[in-house]
C-alpha cells in the first residue's frame, strides 16, 4: 500500500542513510581533538533530546527531570565496571534496565499528574536524587567516581587520546535512538501515544490506554537515557552527581529537541548540531567569567524560535502548509 | 427483540446538581434512537456515562446484557460503544488519516491492517479526498464527518452522535443524515443526541426526550411532535394548551 505516510516514512529512512554516510566521514578530515571532542558531545545531547523526544515530543509528558536517567545509567554502568570489572557494553545495558525502571517508579505517582504539574514534579524527583547521590558516599558521594584506565580497548570502550571510537560509538548511540522513535512513530503505540498527546479524552474514547501508554514511554525514553549517561561515563572518564545528575543538565537534555521540533523525527539532531557548537563557542570566548551567558544564550534562542518558529528548526525544511509533526 | 444497550435507573449528580435522574430505556438493535431535549436537559452526561467517561451514581447500563457502566472508557470503547463529541475533538498533531488510524487501531494490531481499514472507513465517509490534509484544516463539517470516521473505525456496535449536525448548513446537514443512514445501513446502531427537531425526526424510528435530567417522553417522531410536555418544554406554557 502506499500513501502519504508510507511514502513519508521510506523518506525518511532514505534520508536516515545518506545521513548516516555523511555523518560517518564528517569526523575525518578534522584531526584536533577540540573539533571531535564537541561533534561527540553534539552526537551525545542528540541522541539524549531524541529520547526524551520520545516522552516528551511523541507522548506530550514535559519531563524537566531526564538528568535522573543519564546519571542513574552512569553510575549503575560506572560502579559494575568498577567493582566487578563488567565491560560497559553489558553495563550499558544494565543501565538501560535500571534507568527505565527508575522511569517506571517516577511515573507511576507523576502520571496522575497533568501538564505543568507532571514537569514540576519530574524536577523534584531529579533534585531529590541528586541530593541523595551527592551524600551517598558509598557510591562515591559528592567526590564521585574515577574510572580507572585499564588499557585502550573496545572492550572497555576506553582510548587514551583518540576522539575517533568514541564518536563512532555515540553515531551508534543517536542512531539506536533514532531507530527507536523510527520504530514506535510507525506503530500502534506512536499513534496511541500522539493521541495522548492531543486529546486524553477523545484517545481513552477509542480504547487508547492514557496512563500505561505513559508510562511504557517513559520507560523506553529513560531506558535510552541510561544507555547514554553509561557510554558518557566512559568517555569522561569520570562522575560525579553535579556533572551528570544536575538540573541544568536535565534543561540541556531537553533543549535540542524543544529548538528543533518538539515530537519531529529530526528536530533532536537539529537542535544539538546548532546549541552545542553554540554552548562550546561561548564557554571558549567567554570563558569561566561568561559562565551564565551560555544559559542566557539558550533563552534567548528558545524565545526567538518560540516566538518565528514555533514548531521547532526542522519546519523550515518541511514544505508548506504541512502540518504534520513528523 | 432483545435490547442492544439498555439504560436501567440512571442517576448522576454534578456538585448536587442533577444531570441525569432515574433514567431507563432501550436500545434495540438496528435502530436509529434519538435524544433530544433543551440545552441543559443532561444529553450530554448522559452519553458520558453511557461511553464510560463518567460513572453513574445510580442504575447501571447494559450492552448485550453485560453491565458495562463503571468499566471506564477505554473498557466501553472495546465492548463496542463509540462516540463522537459535541465540540469537535480531533487529533491536531495529526492528518486526518492518522487520527482515523487511531480508532482503527483499537481492534488492530499491525500498522498495515489499520491503514487498510482507516482508508476504507474515510472512502465510506467521504473523507478520502482529505486522507493527507492535516486535521486542524479541515472544515466544521469535515471536521464532524473525522469525527464519526475515527469512531467507526474501532468496528463499533453502537455509535453514539453528540449534536453531529448542530451548525451546519442545511446542504452539509442533508449530507450528515445521508452519512447516518448509510451507517445504519451497514448494521451499527446509532444513538444521537440533536436538539434541531426538524433534522432528527424524519431520521429517527423512535427518540427520548429528556428535560431538566428525566425523560419526559418516549415515542414515535409523530407522537413526540404533539406531545404537550415536550412542547412546553421546548416552547413555554403559552403554547402548550394546543
Amino acid at each position: 500500500m502506499q500513501n502519504a505516510i508510507t511514502l513519508r516514512r521510506r523518506r525518511e529512512l532514505i534520508t536516515a542513510a545518506i545521513l548516516l554516510v555523511l555523518l560517518i566521514v564528517l569526523p575525518l578530515p578534522f584531526h584536533d581533538p577540540y573539533t571531535r571532542n564537541l561533534m561527540i558531545l553534539t552526537l551525545l545531547y542528540a541522541a539524549l533530546a531524541q529520547s526524551w523526544n520520545i516522552l516528551g515530543g511523541t507522548c506530550g509528558q514535559i519531563s524537566l527531570g531526564h538528568s535522573l536517567y543519564f546519571g542513574v545509567g552512569a553510575y549503575v554502568s560506572t560502579l559494575l565496571f568498577v567493582w566487578h570489572g563488567v565491560p560497559p557494553w553489558l553495563g550499558m545495558w544494565a543501565a538501560a534496565l535500571v534507568a527505565g525502571l527508575l522511569a517506571l517508579l517516577v511515573g507511576w505517582p507523576c502520571f496522575r499528574l497533568s501538564g505543568h504539574y507532571y514537569a514540576i514534579a519530574t524536577v523534584v524527583v531529579q533534585e531529590i536524587a541528586y541530593l541523595l547521590f551527592l551524600n551517598w558516599d558509598y557510591i562515591g558521594g559528592a567526590s564521585g567516581v574515577y574510572v580507572p584506565f585499564h588499557g585502550q580497548s573496545w572492550m572497555n570502550l576506553q582510548f587514551r587520546t583518540a576522539k575517533l571510537p568514541y564518536f563512532y560509538v555515540m553515531l551508534g548511540f543517536f542512531a539506536l535512538t533514532w531507530i527507536a522513535a523510527w520504530l514506535i512513530e510507525g506503530s500502534r503505540w506512536g499513534f496511541s501515544w500522539r493521541a495522548v498527546k492531543d486529546d486524553v479524552i477523545a484517545a481513552r474514547s477509542l480504547g487508547v490506554r492514557v496512563f500505561p501508554s505513559k508510562m511504557a514511554a517513559a520507560a523506553i525514553s529513560g531506558g535510552l537515557t541510561g544507555i547514554g549517561g553509561a557510554i558518557f561515563a566512559q568517555f569522561v572518564g569520570y562522575i560525579d552527581p553535579d556533572s551528570i545528575l544536575s538540573g541544568p543538565l536535565s534543561i540541556l537534555i531537553a533543549l535540542p529537541a524543544v529548538l528543533g521540533g518538539v515530537g519531529t523525527l529530526w528536530g533532536p539532531l537539529l537542535g544539538a548540531a546548532v546549541l552545542i557548537p553554540l554552548r562550546e563557542l561561548s564557554s571558549t570566548f567567554l570563558g569561566s567569567s561568561g559562565s551564565g551567558v551560555d544559559l542566557m544564550l539558550y533563552g534567548a534562542l528558545i524565545m526567538v524560535v518560540a516566538l518565528l518558529r514555533p514548531q521547532g528548526l526542522v519546519s523550515l525544511f518541511q514544505r508548506g502548509g504541512n502540518g504534520s509533526t513528523s | 427483540m432483545a435490547a442492544l444497550l439498555e439504560i436501567r435507573n440512571l442517576s448522576k449528580s454534578f456538585g448536587g446538581v442533577a444531570a441525569n435522574v432515574e433514567i431507563s430505556f432501550d436500545v434495540a438493535p438496528g435502530e436509529i434512537l434519538g435524544l433530544l431535549g433543551p440545552n441543559g436537559a443532561g444529553k450530554t452526561s448522559l452519553f458520558n456515562s453511557i461511553s464510560g467517561e463518567v460513572t453513574p451514581d445510580v442504575g447501571e447500563i447494559l450492552l448485550e446484557g453485560r453491565r458495562i457502566s463503571g468499566l471506564g472508557p477505554v473498557a466501553c470503547a472495546m465492548a463496542g460503544i463509540a462516540r463522537t463529541f459535541q465540540v469537535v475533538r480531533s487529533f491536531d498533531s495529526m492528518s486526518v488519516r492518522e487520527n482515523v488510524m487511531v480508532g482503527a487501531f483499537t481492534r488492530l494490531g499491525s500498522t498495515r491492517a489499520a491503514m487498510a481499514q482507516a482508508d476504507a472507513t474515510m472512502e465510506f465517509c467521504g473523507l478520502a479526498r482529505r486522507a493527507d490534509a492535516p486535521a486542524h484544516m479541515l472544515s466544521p463539517a469535515e471536521k464532524r464527518r473525522l469525527e464519526v470516521a475515527r469512531a467507526l473505525a474501532t468496528g463499533p456496535k453502537i455509535l453514539l452522535l453528540d449534536e453531529m449536525l448542530t451548525g451546519l448548513t442545511p446542504t452539509e446537514a442533508q449530507e450528515g443524515v445521508a452519512l447516518v443512514r448509510a451507517v445504519q445501513a451497514q448494521g451499527v446502531t446509532i444513538l444521537m443526541v440533536e436538539h434541531v427537531m426538524e433534522v432528527v425526526l424524519p431520521l429517527v424510528s423512535r427518540a427520548i426526550v429528556l428535560n431538566l435530567g428525566r425523560v419526559l417522553t418516549t415515542g414515535t417522531p409523530a407522537e413526540i411532535v404533539k406531545h404537550p410536555e415536550v412542547i412546553r418544554a421546548y416552547l413555554g406554557d403559552r403554547y402548550a394548551a394546543g
